[in-house]
């Protein structure tokens, strides 16, 4: 079975690396303007019909947005069964209140305009608030938290993930300054496609809204990018890689140096492109916003803006995708938290037939649901939020 | 080593989402199948009252949708944050299917689902048709995913152990998909489903009738209901599960549970219609027969015999004594990784390291492992029958039943005298909830009955979990229960008043008067 496979091992790991990156932004992209949305709720719509002006817009397409979360899921499950076992495990309770904000926005969306009583209606507003704040908050937080490594290592018997962190020990300042990254970074992609696709008062107030976000965004990502440089231990595999053996966790030895994550940006300097697009693209877009020129450049600088700041953390940990604080050589990389030769190919295969089918019915499905979104269109539209 | 509180917690609240979650989807696979032939009618015949009827039920199915949705993402984070040794342990094989029914199903469905309600006046009728369609086509592949995920669990085909990772791994990807159990649990689950949704638009309509309410919509759609119902009830049952059963080992142990069936019996078996199963002293303290009907519905043979349980017991004593074997084997892999006649040896034991897997909850050495210990282990492999007996009995009764049902209500409808039937309408109503009786049973039977494994002969249960505190359990549960029953609270208040509202102008809630939301009372 193995010798049919046109592509070795060590290869398809990276690309189901770089599948993992694609999938975690396509969810931002899709789903960040729509958790973004949620979060802006009360600053950019007072009253109700312009709350629901800013629901409608991303009332036809959320659903779909989300099953970008739901994939990247499986993927992790099917392609990084180790990651998915330990992180989710590990941040159990943080996944908990995650959970907790993902059930109660489909719910908030559906239900928030189906009763006419006010109060039932605010009470859906300020819940859909939270969804949008405390996902996002989630996970920028536990990205800052791969990114200081967390304390989980193997049974070395059973391979059984052990993690010795509670969940109080997640929120570090720096784990929380990439929570507030996330939230402002979501908050600037909702304000973008407000700004875009609905007018008045609520585009206004975006528009201002998306370009402090915006520039918020900028300064927060700086400071975490010198508190990598000079405040953090990166890892460094120090044994011989050998990127095609069986997924052992335990079999390497690791260093640990101040400033390590910085690393492959000196070996590939091409990856300062990612940290350059994290702050051009935001500052782009604060600029567009703040000239009044918010239309699909606009979303596109905020799209580039948010990619760019998660590639920066894929580059910076590679190979590393979950760095062990307790037991560092514990820590998981590329090389060995993988899934089988196997079954990277078949997910790979599976991956190239339908991505692109998804991504061209979904462009259809926008493209259907273009235009501007106001209080007349959503009078008109049946079965609106 | 093994906190027993927090399996045992962790179990419950995996059965108990699950089991929830399973509220909405059957509902889901129903509704999106009947919205997709009532628009189907409309585009064909250009009636608005069709289109009327999609809309209406459209927003009901709306309304179970979004809970549907938000309840799923927890099973698929489940996994991982409490069974983190069952994520690696299976992962490799148990993912993909997962990953799958996001990208092909999931994907295709939450996509399509949102221009169904918004769509209307954006595309043409065949361009809207399509789109329900599509949702409709992709709910029943999520199914089958998410089926052949569990089918693997119940079934572990085309998969292999191995010593170097500590993990099953995947041989062979087209023995996962096509896993008998699997395609046999995928249409009966189905079914299932498209009888609960015939159900629900039957016993609402039933409702309008009563009340002499919208009774044009009412009665077209009870046709359509009662001949979709009877069409997927019969195949629930025809269809039905039985065909996956006797693939595996464990899966005889299950039917024996089911059927309170302590002893081989010369063949064919009596059929217990009512037993009161003694685990304790493995026998019924009272049995019911009916001569040869089980040897012949479970080896459709006369001359085939069906293992009782204590048979099945030891044989499992004698693959807990294997599965030592190949424990110890493996033990010695991992220190001489390079001794290749060991993993000869363990390449073809490996299958009965489950079973020694079922002894660490005695003992850590297995080697020191005690006769008593093993024959324990043994026992262990037999679910607890009495739940599984009542439980199953209840699900085929209640099967029975809507054959009966549909069929009379089919009848009627296709004679057009349904409206002036009230005992009918009014045992339609009665009868909304059976179907989901009749599901939560059989999932308590399919799951509950797979134990004391996770995945069958391969994965104990106990074994799977992953290491977290009682807090932590205690924490969630607290989230999940006072959560889900507001939801439920919730979204049976807003079904509620989209059904009382009824179909006119359900479909465009108002905008509350200018300014703050306005003070238009709560309509009834």
């Amino acid at each position: 079975m193995e010798t049919l496979i046109p592509l070795d091992y060590g290869t398809l790991r990276v690309i189901w690396w770089a599948l993992l990156g694609a999938l975690l932004i396509g969810f931002a992209i899709m789903d960040g303007f729509d958790l973004g949305v949620a979060a802006l709720l009360p600053l950019v719509a007072r009253t109700d019909t312009e709350r629901r002006v800013a629901l409608n817009l991303v009332g036809p397409v959320w659903e779909g947005n989300q099953v970008w979360l739901i994939t990247a899921g499986g993927a992790i499950f099917a392609a990084w069964p180790l990651l998915y076992a330990a992180s989710f495990s590990g941040f159990y309770l943080a996944m908990m209140l995650a959970l907790l904000a993902l059930i109660l926005r489909p719910v908030g969306f559906k239900y928030r305009s189906k009763l006419q009583s006010p109060r039932w209606r605010s009470n859906w507003d300020a819940v859909l608030c939270f969804s949008g704040v405390v996902a996002a908050l989630v996970f920028g937080v536990a990205m800052g938290n791969v990114i200081l490594g967390v304390p989980a290592s193997f049974d070395p018997d059973t391979m059984r993930p052990l993690y010795t962190g509670h969940f109080f020990q997640l929120f570090t300042p720096f784990a929380l300054l990439a929570g507030v990254l996330s939230v402002t970074l979501v908050a600037m992609h909702g304000a973008v496609l407000l700004a875009w696709r609905t007018e008045g008062m609520v585009a206004a107030r975006a528009r201002r809204w998306g370009a402090a976000a915006a520039l918020l965004s900028i300064v927060l990502f700086v400071i975490g990018g010198f508190w990598v440089a000079y405040g953090i231990e990166g890892h460094a595999i120090t044994s011989l890689t050998e990127p095609a053996a069986a997924s052992n966790p335990l079999a390497k030895s690791v260093a640990l140096q101040t400033g390590g994550w910085l690393c492959n940006f000196t070996i590939w300097p091409a990856m300062w492109l990612a940290p350059a697009a994290g702050v051009i693209g935001a500052l782009l877009t604060a600029s567009l916003l703040s000239a009044g020129r918010s239309g699909p450049l606009a979303f596109l600088a905020s799209s580039a803006s948010f990619a760019g700041v998660i590639l920066t953390t894929g580059f910076a940990l590679f190979p590393f995708i979950l760095p062990s604080s307790s037991q560092p050589e514990a820590g998981l990389t590329v090389w060995d938290a993988s899934s089988s030769h196997l079954t990277l190919w078949i997910m790979l295969l599976v991956t190239l037939i339908l991505l692109p089918i998804v991504t061209a019915y979904t462009a259809w499905v926008y493209r259907v649901m273009r235009g501007k979104v106001s209080a007349e269109s959503i009078d008109t539209t049946p079965h609106a939020y | 080593m093994i906190d027993f509180d927090v399996v045992n917690l962790s179990r419950f609240q995996f059965a108990a989402t699950a089991l929830y979650h399973f509220l909405f989807v059957p509902l889901t696979l129903g509704l999106s199948f009947l919205l997709a032939i009532m628009e189907s009618v409309y585009v064909m015949t250009g009636r608005p009252i069709w289109k009327r009827m999609t809309m209406f039920w459209g927003t009901l199915f709306g309304i179970n949708f979004a809970l549907g949705v938000a309840t799923g993402i927890v099973m698929e984070f489940q996994f991982g944050m409490n069974w983190s040794y069952y994520s690696h342990y299976v992962g490799d094989i148990f993912g993909a299917p997962l990953a799958i029914e996001g990208l092909m199903a999931f994907f295709l469905e939450a996509t399509f689902v949102g221009l169904f309600f918004f769509g209307w006046d954006r595309l043409s009728k065949l361009g809207h048709l399509t789109v329900t369609w599509l949702v409709a086509l992709g709910t029943n592949l999520s199914a089958l995913w998410i089926l052949v995920a569990n089918g693997w669990m119940q079934n572990p085909v085309g998969a292999v152990f191995n010593p170097d990772t500590m993990r099953m791994e995947m041989t062979d990807f087209a023995a996962v998909l096509f896993n008998p159990v699997a395609q046999a649990k995928f249409v009966h689950t189905v079914s299932a489903g498209y009888t609960t949704g015939a159900m629900f638009v039957l016993a609402i309509s039933a409702w309008y009738l009563l009340r002499k309410r919208h009774i044009d919509l009412a009665k077209r759609s009870m046709v359509v209901a009662a001949s979709f119902g009877l069409a997927a009830s019969l195949s629930v049952v025809v269809l039905g599960d039985e065909s996956g059963y006797l693939t595996t080992e464990h899966q005889k142990m299950k039917i024996a549970a089911m059927e309170s069936m302590w002893q081989t019996e010369p063949p064919p078996a009596n059929f217990n219609l009512i037993a009161i199963p003694n685990q304790e002293e493995h026998k019924n303290d009272f049995a019911l027969e009916i001569p040869y009907v089980m040897g012949i519905i479970g080896t459709r043979s006369l001359t085939t015999p069906m293992l009782g349980i204590n048979d099945l017991v030891a044989r499992a004593e004698t693959r807990v004594r294997n599965g030592i074997t190949a424990y110890e084997t493996l033990q010695h892999i991992r220190t001489n990784p390079d001794d290749q006649d060991a993993r000869q040896r363990f390449d073809a034991i490996w299958p009965d390291l489950g079973y020694g897997l079922l002894l660490k909850r005695y003992t850590q050495d297995l080697s020191t492992a005690t006769d008593d210990q093993i024959h324990q282990a043994a026992l262990d492999t037999v679910p607890n029958v009495a739940p599984l007996f009542w439980t199953f009995r209840i699900m085929v009764a209640v099967g029975f039943y809507l054959i009966l049902f549909f069929a009379v209500a089919f009848v009627l409808a296709s004679r057009g005298h349904l409206d002036r039937n009230p005992r009918l309408l009014k045992i339609a109503l009665w009868s909304l909830p059976l179907p989901w009786v009749a599901i939560e049973c059989g999932w308590l039977v399919a799951e509950y009955g797979r134990q004391p494994w996770v995945i069958e002969g391969v994965l104990p249960t106990y074994y799977a979990a992953s290491g977290l505190t009682l807090m932590d359990l205690v924490i969630s549960l607290t989230i999940f229960l006072a959560l889900y029953t507001t939801l439920l609270v919730i979204g049976v208040k807003v079904m509620l008043h989209a059904v009382r509202k009824g179909p006119e102008d359900t479909h465009a809630p108002q905008s509350s008067a200018a300014g703050m939301p306005g003070q238009i009372p709560l309509q009834a």
